[in-house]
């Protein structure tokens, strides 16, 4: 088959996973968990056979692949949609297919397939062990299968349809299909335990705040549509149209219509990647099973937001100037810099494992968007390959410790959180698949030289940085530095050092189900970062060929040149990464149990504002919740609802009523009853009257007769003779 | 004043004087006698139309029929005729204004009418109205259907007052 | 020299005289009376038209003659049920006999 059928086939699997397990197998566990990972092998599968004929053509970037099909009938025009697979394109689908594929494996082991039904088990609620005998008698308590273990497998197949849809579509419509699609996904993958009320909390909040970002995204299209009556991205990148669009003026505060609709569609983005001021969702988001956190919210999801400011680029950056950021590239630069420095000062001083990891996400995020931002394409483009990889990895990873622990807690019968990494230590031991894997994805993540991605294309951002934006390049230095300092801060807590409760020290390794997925993600952390060395690298530079520059570079118009190789920026990320995983590590090698966190002892009072997210969220909810609650409750229900509107309605019907009680009693008994009773009783009345008359004495009838008779004798003599 | 309309208003004036003894007499037997003067005023004055066969069945039909059943009837009913009380009913005020407005209207129309003053033509000496009378009421040409009728309604007037006034035991 | 309207006022009057009698005497037996005051009224009127009019009609006479006849079976019959309702009631006062009223 062509690979345009292909590619318009790739998200297709997955979506027909959705219905086969809603519809069908949602009571037989093997039939849907082996449906939905059939899917995702064969969606992979779709899109490495593409990325490989996309490769494998010359000058891709001028010929990608595209399709599309007249949908949307406009009065004397059709709006377009269809698929396009360019090296940015072909690029995504890699780590997309690849991340979603190694979670989908890992949710059978994470789900505890094969494991016995818990014994209070209900749907709704996190599954918490079931008691088994030995052959010896002996009793314990083991991990138990979760009970709503199908539902999450078609969701998360609905969530796949959704992400490939985005990445593949060449129009702006279907990739806001796709984000839609995600953030119900999202959703319903947050409160998937919706018996929790934290949970439920949590997916309430993730959707309302993206929101906020989807209704300026949602505008920003509409304005892009009425601009330049199209949404094919190729269309309107060409050249005329985005002259057109820089050249008109939007009216709103001196913004031209390109730099307005970047802005709006950059909202959007603020939204689903969880930047600063809508990140609010994310850390909450950690409520799901750590498969979703893992794939939709550190892999695709929120690259999805940074993917899009990616593909709009062009628009983002018409008009610019070198030395003279347009409008939304400012607002992208601010922005990311900002939240990747707030959010990193807040991973320092958190304590679940999992939260450390989404403010880690959230950071990693401001780092793209602010390349972006700077107008360094191919380092973000880099970097958020390389992201997802290593973030997947490491919440894979922790999710396996998660595991470990509560297995712990089982056996030992221990009332803790398996999630705070206070109650951890020494797991190195007792997991050493995940320790290695995690390892490597934390070095990944705080940017360890050479051997990890994440060295490589942070290096490329802070290299940008140094060469176009002194400011920024700073800051997201500091920020490196933070993030190697709380990763190794994390790693050191979790695995080195003695297992702090009995629950940590009876854990042990996960199934290869779980493995697996952390294995190959953790090849991928150290050996995708090789495909992008810049040129003059020292000693490794022209060993391999920059590829990622060369092929995600053609995707735009003019190839963007190779920087010029200077040794500051790289030293300067050697000190940082190397130095915050030492200090990470010093400060924590000797914590032992009950002490104080040695941050707390440092910064004081500093780190109750960092634990408590510098209370952005309390701030949210005098400003925006309450109020909200306030109208809701009070105002429409309440006053409006109740007592204007029912008010006006009894009202009526009292008005009604009174209307009614007086045409009865006024109108209707005496006027209307009263007339036709006095006909009857006139009648009865006349009746009487007249039945006297007859009296039985014939005397009386003659007379009557005769006068009657005489009377009108007279008339008619008159009437009729005397007239004459 | 000829001799002839002297004898008129003489009878004319005894016949309704008796008859509203007739009418208002107490005493039924003497109104049944009043009629009988009545009936013997009226006899008169078909001698007077020389209709003479008339006034002789007047007469003998009237007078010696009639008014005698009258009497009879008197006398069987005598209890009540015993109790006189008062002899005219409530609307006697009623009666007697009918009676006056009918014999006005009556004599107020004949009046309008040509006829009225009709003098009377002599008969001519070879008329004879009994003879004509006689014959007419046998010829089949002329009256001798209702004649006979007449005496098939006296035969069931007859039975008819057997029937009702027969004493059932 | 006597006028037909003299016989003609005669009848009128005997005719009312009669009327008067029917409407306004209580006694049943009474009534008859008037009844047949009215008929010798009529009587009269007749052959005074057969005389003044149409003296060689003998219809006049001829109707004159049933007219007599009816009279008697009228006055057979009424008496009759006088006496049959005298039987049964015990009175003949017209103003009694009165079953058929409201």
């Amino acid at each position: 088959m062509t690979t345009n059928l292909l590619i318009w086939l790739i998200p297709l699997p997955p979506v027909l996973a959705f219905f086969l397990i809603v519809l069908f197998t949602n009571r037989s566990k093997t039939l849907s968990h082996t449906i939905a990972v059939g899917a995702a092998l064969l969606s992979w599968l779709a899109s490495m056979i593409v990325i490989f004929q996309a490769i494998n053509t010359d000058k891709f970037g001028l010929h990608p692949f595209t399709s599309s099909i007249p949908w949307l009938p406009t009065g004397t025009t059709y709006l377009r949609i269809g698929v396009l697979v360019d090296p940015l394109t072909a690029v995504t689908l890699f780590f997309v297919a690849w991340t979603v594929l190694m979670i989908f494996i890992y949710s059978v082991g994470y789900h505890n397939f094969g494991q016995p039904k818990g014994d209070h088990d209900r749907p709704g609620l996190q599954p918490h062990g079931a008691n088994i005998s030995d052959p010896q008698g002996f009793k314990h308590r083991v991990l138990s299968i979760e009970p709503m273990y199908s539902r999450f497998f078609a969701f998360i197949a609905l969530f796949a349809f959704g992400m490939y849809t985005l990445v593949v579509s060449d129009n702006l419509l279907t990739l806001f299909i796709g984000w839609e699609i995600m953030g119900l996904c999202s959703y319903l993958l947050i409160g998937f335990w919706y018996a929790k009320p934290s949970a439920r909390a949590a997916m309430i909040k993730a959707f309302l705040t993206t929101r906020v970002g989807d209704v300026f995204m949602l505008l920003g299209i509409a304005y892009l549509y009425t601009a330049t009556g199209t949404l094919t991205y190729r269309v309107i990148f060409s050249q005329p149209v985005l002259n057109t669009l820089v050249n008109t003026s939007s009216g709103f505060f001196g913004l031209s219509a390109a730099a307005l609709i970047g802005i709006l569609l950059f909202i959007g983005t603020v939204g689903k990647s969880a930047q600063w001021p809508l990140h609010v969702w994310l850390p909450d988001a950690m409520e799901g099973p750590t498969p979703v956190s893992a794939m939709i919210h550190a892999a695709t999801m929120v690259s999805a937001g940074v993917y899009m400011v990616i593909r709009m680029f062009p628009l983002m950056s018409a008009g610019f100037q070198p030395g003279h950021l347009t409008p939304p590239m400012m607002a992208m630069a601010v922005i990311g810099t900002f939240t990747a420095i707030f959010a990193a000062t807040i991973a320092v001083a958190q304590n679940d494992i999992k939260r450390v990891l989404a403010y880690s996400t959230i950071s990693q995020l401001g780092f793209m968007i602010a390349a972006l931002g700077i107008g360094a394409y191919v380092a973000a483009v880099f970097h958020l390959v390389t992201h997802a990889f290593f973030k997947a990895l490491l919440f894979l990873g922790s999710g396996s410790v998660i595991h470990g622990v509560e297995h712990g807690v089982l056996h030992t019968g221990e009332e803790i959180d398996p999630q705070n990494m206070f109650n951890m230590g020494g797991l190195r031991k007792k997991m050493p698949v995940t320790f290695w894997t995690f390892l490597i994805g934390g070095f990944a993540l705080s940017g360890f030289p050479i051997l990890t991605a994440g060295f490589w294309s942070k290096d490329e951002i802070l290299a940008d940085s140094f060469a176009h934006a002194l400011p920024v390049f700073i800051i997201l230095a500091l920020a490196a530095f933070l993030t190697a300092f709380y990763t190794m801060r994390q790693i050191t807590l979790t695995f080195l050092g003695k297992a702090r409760t009995e629950s940590a020290h009876h854990a042990h390794e996960t199934p290869w189900t779980m493995t697996l997925p952390l294995v190959v993600l953790a090849i991928f952390a150290v050996a995708f970062g090789w495909s992008g060395i810049n040129k003059e690298f020292p000693l490794l530079g022209g060993l391999l060929p920059n590829f990622i520059h060369d092929f995600v570079g053609s995707t735009l118009a003019e190839l963007p040149e190779e920087l010029v190789f200077s040794y500051i920026p790289l030293l300067t990320s050697l000190v940082v990464a190397l130095g915050g995983l030492f200090l990470g590590w010093w400060v924590y090698r000797d914590y032992k149990a009950g002490e104080v966190d040695p941050v707390q002892k440092a910064l004081g009072s500093v780190y109750t504002v960092l634990k408590n997210k510098y209370y952005f969220d309390e701030l949210y909810d005098t400003i925006f919740v309450r109020p909200a609650v306030w109208m809701a409750v009070i105002f429409s229900s309440l006053w409006m609802d109740r007592k204007v509107i029912d008010g006006i309605l009894h009202w009526f019907a009292h008005i009604t009523g009174v209307i009614g009680s007086f045409l009865r009693n006024a109108i209707d008994k005496p006027i209307i009853n009263g007339t036709a009773d006095w006909v009857g009783d006139t009648t009865k009345k006349i009746g009487s009257l007249f039945r006297t008359i007859q009296t039985g004495r014939i005397q009386q009838y003659m007379i009557l007769a005769l006068v009657s008779f005489a009377a009108f004798s007279a008339l008619f003599y008159y009437l009729l003779i005397l007239a004459h | 004043m000829t001799p002839v309309q002297i004898l008129f208003i003489v009878v004319a004036a005894m016949t309704l004087g008796a008859a509203l003894m007739v009418v208002s007499s107490r005493n039924l037997v003497h109104s049944a006698l009043w009629l009988i003067v009545s009936l013997f005023g009226v006899a008169v004055f078909f001698a007077l139309l020389q209709a003479g066969f008339l006034a002789v069945v007047q007469v003998v039909i009237y007078i010696g029929a009639i008014a005698i059943l009258f009497i009879f009837v008197v006398m069987l009913t005598r209890k009540i005729a015993q109790d006189s009380g008062p002899r005219f009913n409530e609307n006697w005020v009623w009666a007697i204004v009918v009676a006056v407005v009918v014999f006005a209207a009556l004599v107020w129309i004949l009046m309008g009418w040509q006829g009225w003053s009709t003098q009377l033509a002599p008969l001519g000496p070879a008329a004879d109205p009994l003879r004509e009378l006689g014959i007419a009421l046998v010829s089949p040409n002329a009256y001798v259907l209702p004649f006979e009728l007449a005496s098939v309604l006296l035969l069931a007037a007859l039975i008819g007052a057997v029937m009702v006034a027969w004493e059932r035991k | 020299m006597i006028p037909l309207s003299w016989y003609l006022v005669f009848s009128a009057a005997l005719f009312s005289i009669g009327l008067y009698g029917v409407l306004a005497r209580k006694n049943a037996v009474a009534i008859l009376m008037g009844i047949e005051l009215m008929l010798n009224a009529v009587n009269i009127n007749l052959v005074a038209f057969w005389r003044y009019r149409t003296p060689q009609m003998i219809g006049g006479q001829a109707f004159a003659v049933i007219v007599f006849a009816v009279a008697a079976a009228e006055v057979a019959v009424g008496l009759a049920l006088i006496i049959s309702v005298y039987r049964r009631r015990d009175s003949v006062a017209a103003d009694e006999i009165d079953l058929m009223k409201w």
